[in-house]
């Protein structure tokens, strides 16, 4: 990434139309990554509210779609799951 | 409580909080408490941001993770910051630039240096001051963002990059301070101390502190992967064992009135939490430490229960 000169950039530092955070992808962070069982899911919600990186999306009160680009493979969702929907795998680097 | 509590069916469908991206290390649990807070409030926030992990990490220009207006303030004076941007909507309101009828919830958010210590002054101002705030401090125990310095925060016995546990001295001497205590002796209108691991009783803590006119203030423990020395995936595990083992108990002070919202089915032993915990590794075959700080949490936890329910102010 070029960096900018001081005339270019905004007043203030000031950060327009937030959230700009998910520009940076923080997936290459992880060396394990969640994997879902779908079939053992009862949709509690717990992994959602856990989920530092805000991996785990939520459609229609129910999960929907893990988005690993930004998952840094903590395992809260894993641990925290009561029916081990979620099962943390090695991920090959 | 259970009219302030909102499912967490009903969070999910406002679902705001961090966005993904932001750098906080793995397993931080403050983004989950950001995402508590946020999508508790029936109104739109405004939040300030003492400098620390949690700014740190969500806002590395020209990123930022906050999807509500954020301010970014010093260390010492986000209180002070959050009460002139009240100040400045209830003027505005006063002419006429903001329709009377709006609500906004005001938030800051400090850490534990932010508000022991180095924000304190603001803080107790503010409060004094009376202005419509809701205060929310993420305890981790120590200054995790500079590299694990004590802070008045940082329970006896934990070792520390400043207070290192040696042949002699067994970690940081003195006992931290009761931040909650502090606060609720100005007076505050609501006070309470919660745990992300307990999230009903924590949503339910915010949307009381919501309705209520005044200064606020919430503390949350925020275990610190790095800081605390455990596995990334235990954050909240490490919270809950701080609760079961009456280390930090969860209780609001509302208008004066003690009320302990949480007890443990069975006290554990605090040990069990010490033991998980790298920062307290050297004490484990102390016997005569461990007995010294279960009599420190047993002297508070009795003096909660002796309090609970009574009015204080």
């Amino acid at each position: 990434m070029k960096l900018k000169n001081w005339k270019e950039l905004p007043e203030g530092a000031i950060i327009k139309n937030t959230p700009t955070s998910p520009e940076f992808k923080t997936g290459e962070w992880k060396t394990k990554e969640p994997y879902y069982h779908a079939e053992k899911c009862t949709h509690c919600l717990l992994c959602w509210l856990y989920c530092p990186d805000s991996v785990i999306t939520v459609k229609n009160k129910k999960i929907d779609v893990f988005l690993l680009e930004y998952c840094k493979g903590c395992g809260i969702c894993a641990k925290i799951c009561p029916v081990n929907a979620i099962e943390m795998r090695e991920v090959e680097l | 409580m259970k009219k302030n509590f909102i499912s967490l069916k009903e969070l999910s469908e406002r679902n705001i909080g961090l966005a993904p991206g932001h750098r906080a290390c793995a397993g931080c649990p403050f983004p989950s408490i950001v995402r508590m807070v946020l999508s508790a409030s029936d109104n739109p926030v405004v939040v300030a941001n003492a400098t620390g992990c949690l700014e740190v990490t969500s806002t590395i220009f020209p990123y930022s993770a906050w999807p509500v207006p954020w301010i970014h303030s010093a260390f010492e004076n986000v209180a002070a910051t959050i009460a002139g941007i009240e100040t400045a909507f209830r003027v505005f309101k006063k002419r006429g630039i903001i329709p009377e009828n709006k609500k906004i919830n005001f938030i800051a958010f400090g850490g534990d240096g932010a508000t022991y210590d180095i924000g304190l002054q603001a803080l107790s101002g503010a409060i004094e001051r009376g202005h419509n705030f809701l205060y929310i401090l993420y305890d981790n125990q120590a200054y995790m963002n500079t590299g694990i310095q004590r802070s008045s925060a940082t329970p006896f016995g934990a070792n520390t990059t400043t207070s290192p546990a040696g042949k002699v001295i067994p970690g940081k001497l003195q006992d931290r301070k009761d931040i909650t205590e502090i606060i609720a002796a100005h007076g505050t209108p609501y006070v309470a101390q919660a745990s992300p691991s307990h999230f009903y009783d924590f949503i339910s803590k915010i949307r009381k502190a919501f309705e209520i006119k005044g200064p606020k203030f919430i503390a949350v423990l925020s275990p610190c992967v790095p800081g605390w020395g455990y596995r990334e995936n235990e954050s909240i595990e490490i919270a809950k064992l701080a609760v079961e083992t009456c280390f930090w108990p969860l209780y609001e002070i509302e208008h004066g009135v003690y009320k302990l919202t949480y007890k443990p089915a069975k006290k554990l032993p605090v040990r069990i939490w010490l033991e998980k915990q790298e920062r307290f590794k050297h004490l484990i075959n102390r016997e005569e430490l461990i007995t010294e700080i279960q009599k420190k949490v047993d002297e508070k936890w009795e003096r909660l229960l002796n309090l609970d329910g009574k009015k204080i102010f």
